[in-house]
Formats: C-alpha cells, structure tokens, sequence
C-alpha cells in the first residue's frame, strides 16, 4: 500500500476562532488505516474543538481536511458520517426516550433506504430491510456487550451502558472512522478495561479510531500513536513512550517551565 | 468485517401476542361494532345534534393526529397547523361552489386540497429550519395568522375568498352519484346525512391511524424520533435532518389538508373566522393533553376536547338548575373556564399526557423482558 492510501485522516493548517480566540491555529496531522490515534491535551486545549470540525459540527475557517483520499471543507455532520465518520459525545446524547435497540437501529439510517411509500405497503423489500436493521442492531448491542433487554429505554441504562450504547449506535453507521470523545469519563476501574477491551476489538475488525480521553493511563496503554494539543496547538505527536518524555508536554500537564 | 461472522439470531419477538391474540380479535370485533352502532345509539339517547358532534370529533381526530406526526413524532412545536386545515377547506370550496362555478368531483379535489397543503407545508418549513423551540413555535404562529388574514382579504383587487362572508353552497362531499348531503336508505334503515358523514369520516380516521401507526414504526419514524429526541445526534448519525423535517411538515399538512376538504365538504361553508388561532391550540391541546406521539392518546385527546365544552355547554344549566334552583353563570361563558380549569388538572396530574406513549414501551418490555432480566441476574452473580 502506498503511503498517501495508508492514511485515512490528514488535516492540513486547520485554524479555528470563537471571536477573538483562536481554539485552533495550524494544526496538522493525519490518521493512519487501523491504528487508534489519542488526542490529549489540558482542558480547554481545543480537544473537542477540533472533534467538531472533523464531524462537521463545525466548519474550519483556515486549512484543509482530507478523509479517505476526498477534501472536505463545508460539510453537514450528515455528509460526513455518510462518508463514514462516526462519532460519540463527550456529554452523552443518547436518543434517550427511545429504546436501546431503536437507538441502535436509527444508525442504520443512512445505511438503508426505505422511505414513506415503504414504510405505507410494508412490501417485501422494506419488510426485509427492517429485519436486517434489526438483526444488526441486535448483534451491534450483544458486540458492545450490552445484556439488558433490547427494549430497555436508553435512559434507564446505566453510565457505561449508555456510553456503550453510543459506540454502538456509531458503529451502525459503518464507519471507517470511528472518533470518541472521552469515551472513559466517568468510568470505574472495570468499566475501562472492559472499554479498552472493545475498542481493541474494534480496531480488529478494521475501523480506525480517533480517542479523547483524559485518562493517560488508557490513552498510554491503548494508542497507537498520540498527539497533544495546548492553546489549539499542536505541541507534540508519536507513540505514546515519546510523548509522555517530551518536556513541553509535561510543562503543558504541569504549568511553568519543562523540569 | 465486524460481526457478520456472529451467530445468527433469533427473530425478533416484539409482536409476539399469541396467548392474547383471541382476546385482541374479540376486542377488535366488539370497538368495530360499537363504532359503526355509535350514529344511532347517539342519535336515540342524546339526539340528533350529538352526531354531528361526532362528525367534528372525527375531523379533529384527523387533524390531531397530523398535527401529532409534526409535533408529536419530529418535536417541532407547530402553532399554525390549522393553516393547514384553511388551506385543504379553501381548496375544496373554490374548486366545488358556485364562486368560480367550478364543481370537481371528489376524488379529485380532496387529493389537490391535501397537495396544496402539502406544499404550503414545505413553505413553511423551508425557512424555520434552523429554529428550535420557541422560535420555530413564533413563526409557525405567524404562518397561522398570515395563511388567515390572506383568506380574509382576498377578495379585493381579484375576489378569490369572497372575503370574510366567506365562500357559501359549498357542494356536498359526493362519491360518483352518492351524496352525503341527502339521506338514503339500505336494507330499510334510513341513513341521514350525519350519519353518512360519520361513517365517511370513520373511514378516514381509520386510514390516518393506519398512515401514522406505519410510519411510527418505520425507518422514516425512527428518524423524525431521533431529531425529537437530539438533533444534534440525530445528524451526526447520519439523519439529512433538514429533508426529514421538511417530510414531517409535509405529512402533517397533507392530513390537515384532507381534513379540510372534508371539514368543507360537510358543512357547505367556510370562513375565515373557523380558522383562528384558538383552533391551532385546541389542536395542540389534544396532542399534549391526550400523549404526545401516541396514536391512541391523540385519539382521546380529540374525543374528550370536542366533547367536554359541548358536554358542559348542554350540562352546565341544568345541573346549576338543580342546584341553585336558577341559572346563576351563563353556560356559555362557565364551559370555557370549566374546560380550561380541567386542562390545567390534567396537566398537573399527567403531564405526560392522559395516556403517553411510554406506556407501550413498558408492556413491550414486560413481554420479553422480565424473563431476560431474572437470566441477567443470574448471569451477573455468576461472574
């Protein structure tokens, strides 16, 4: 494979302002096939920032953001999970007065076609099309590990189940992306191992993954390679071994002066 | 690729009823019977008066029901449907009345009612989305008004609406040579001209249920729920949430239209002043108060809200009579602040609705829940 087909994820000088401030400014970096790639950084780095841009939530204002060979500047968050970004959120946004199976089965929506005229007659083609939605969303919730009943409401599952439920709607959608945003936070002990456990398992089969966290010890054990961002800057990037080591990431974590 | 090399399941057992299914038939058998008995027993021990209030309760149903997949499916807070309803009602009286002197038949002018309001549908909800709430909510308030005040001035430089007197001698709704208008008679029982429009009315009801039971349970529905419940999600995951949002408008227009054409049909006239505002929230009100986004709350809803101010407007003398001896408040005046007080009771001790459409979910899990919960513990204290 050639080095430019090996790379899923490239942005190029990607700047972002609020206003006056600058949550992003020339950050570069790019996502190889396969690997899961960290994104760390102090609170405020412009972590879930740059999230935003790359799930067109928001739209850059400076550089460039190539996915899978195609740029895409403008781009409704829609466009680009049709595309196959797939994400979750940092604050859970479950569809939580529906079921975790329905959860699940509304990421297949843009893998699937049926409209209104299906949906009236019922005929043989959406009939066999709603079963397979089905069946996938049953599978995608037993892969999660998700045990509770399918008709569980998203918001009577507990905290990692729901944080699950996410990563499993997102996987619905066929990703070749698959982006988490602190997938971890407010995880116990068990709950993390049991996440890092799936996200290996994901990777297996194929999906790269973009990870936020901001349990380093997580990040450090899973990430094939990390990148830090400070001030909307990115101030380092490499395997995890490297990054922790680098001085300015340290200073970064720890205030003031690199020790 | 992930998890095609999983095990395959077993079929979905949502709608497994079969201990119950005789009993549902027998329900089902006994609600068609009352429903098509309901005229006469009416007619016989409440009088004439009371059908045609049933016809009404149909037409709203229908029109609560549209209003439901808008609001109650996609979320959007829609306060302008009864434009909707104006739209389908004028359509009908300028294409079947002596004002053009045009007479369409039926079966084609209930449809082109329901297009055009279909398409005043997609024109109203091109431009609210990007709002949400209570912004989406104000401008739907001023499509409502707008569609109004339209129908009230266009008789002037070119007389499309007649105005507000209105368009008068609508022609009856008419099936090839049948006519609700008139009385007929079958199998020698008489069948007036209520009564026909009841069962018409009926019939359409049922194809909305039917229409809004498909679609509920469908990728369509699955994705107007998704924005109800996050937008933002909703499109992250892929939902174009604009043409979805746009279909949502356009199917509850559709409904409203029809039922106009058919609210114009039965009465032989129409005005602007049947389309206010108060009709717009009267509509709401039977979405919220009867559970928003359940069929069969909606349908109570439209029942209780055309038939308790009638109820109290009958009853309110008499039982003040009985009472006091006189007539102390004029019913008229009593029965809207009764109405309005039960509303807010309602909604104090319900605010889901009178019968929300959680309530479904639970059964559902109950079914092939408690089984699997009693396994799970099992599972869980093994490990």
């Amino acid at each position: 494979m050639t080095a430019a087909n090996n790379i899923l994820l490239e942005l190029s000088g990607v700047g972002k302002r609020f206003g006056g401030l600058a949550a992003l400014s020339d950050v570069a970096l790019h996502i190889r096939r396969g690997e899961i790639y960290g994104l760390i950084g102090p609170n405020g780095a412009g972590k879930t920032t740059l999230f935003n841009v790359v799930t067109g939530l928001y739209q850059l204002d400076e550089g460039t953001f190539t996915f899978d060979g195609i740029a895409y500047s403008r781009c409704k968050p829609h466009v680009l999970a049709q595309a196959g970004i797939a994400r979750t959120f940092q604050n859970i946004r479950l569809f939580a007065n529906m079921s975790a199976l329905e959860n699940v089965m509304v990421g297949r929506h843009l893998r699937t076609r049926s409209g209104i005229w299906g949906a009236l007659t019922r005929n043989a083609a959406a009939r066999a099309e709603e079963r397979a939605i089905e069946q996938r969303a049953r599978e995608l919730l037993r892969y999660v590990g998700i045990a509770r009943p399918p008709q569980t409401l998203a918001k009577h599952l507990s905290y990692g189940e729901q944080r699950r439920l996410e990563i499993a709607r997102a996987l619905a959608t066929e990703p070749k992306l698959l982006a988490l945003d602190e997938p971890a936070a407010g995880m116990n002990a068990t709950e993390t191992e049991n996440l890092k456990a799936l996200l290996q398992t994901i990777r297996s089969d194929g999906i790269t993954v973009l990870l936020i966290e901001h349990d380093v010890k997580l990040i450090m054990g899973l990430c094939d390679r990390v990148a830090v961002l400070d001030y909307g800057k990115k101030i380092a990037e490499g395997v995890p071994e490297e990054v922790r080591r680098n001085p300015a990431v340290i200073a970064a974590y720890l205030g003031g002066e690199a020790a | 690729m992930l998890g095609y090399a999983m095990k395959p399941l077993t079929q979905p057992t949502k709608f497994a009823l079969q201990p119950g299914k005789r009993n549902a038939w027998l329900a089902f058998a006994a609600l068609a019977i009352v429903l098509l008995a309901l005229p006469f027993a009416t007619d016989a021990l409440l009088g004439r008066g009371w059908v045609r209030i049933a016809d009404f309760a149909l037409l709203y149903i229908m029109l609560a029901l549209g209003l439901n997949i808008v609001v109650g499916y996609a979320g959007l807070l829609d306060l302008g449907y009864v434009a909707f309803f104006a739209v389908g009602a004028y359509c009908y009286a300028l294409l079947g009345s002596p004002q053009f002197g045009l007479h369409f038949p039926l079966w084609a002018v209930l449809p082109l009612g329901a297009l055009f309001a279909c398409v005043f549908g997609v024109l109203l909800g091109a431009p609210t989305l990007r709002l949400r709430g209570d912004y989406l909510a104000i401008v739907t308030l001023g499509f409502g008004e707008i569609i109004r005040i339209f129908l009230n001035n266009l008789n002037a430089p070119f007389n499309l609406t007649n105005g507000p007197q209105g368009i008068n001698m609508i022609d009856p709704l008419r099936i090839g040579g049948f006519s609700f208008g008139s009385t007929h008679e079958f199998f020698g029982i008489t069948f007036p001209s209520v009564h026909l429009h009841y069962y018409l009315f009926l019939a359409f009801t049922l194809g909305v249920i039917f229409v809004s039971l498909r679609l509920q349970d469908s990728r369509i529905g699955r994705a107007w729920m998704a924005i109800r419940e996050d937008e933002v999600a909703a499109e992250a995951m892929g939902i174009n949430t604009r043409n979805i949002k746009l279909l949502a408008f356009a199917m509850g227009a559709t409904f409203g239209g029809a039922a106009g054409g058919l609210f114009a049909g039965f009465q032989g006239f129409v005005s602007p002043e049947s389309f206010g505002l108060t009709e717009s929230v009267m509509i709401l009100c039977m979405v919220v108060l009867g559970g928003m986004g359940n069929i069969g709350g909606v349908v109570l809803g439209g029942v209780l809200l055309v038939l308790l101010p009638e109820a109290l407007r009958n009853g309110a003398g008499p039982m003040q009579q009985a009472l006091f001896g006189k007539t102390l408040v004029d019913p008229e005046s009593l029965r809207m602040l009764l109405f309005g007080l039960a509303l807010i009771v309602v909604m104090l001790v319900r605010p889901a609705g009178l019968w929300p459409s959680t309530q479904r979910r639970r059964e559902l899990i109950a079914e092939d829940g408690v089984a699997q919960q009693e396994q799970d513990t099992v599972y869980d204290s093994s490990k």
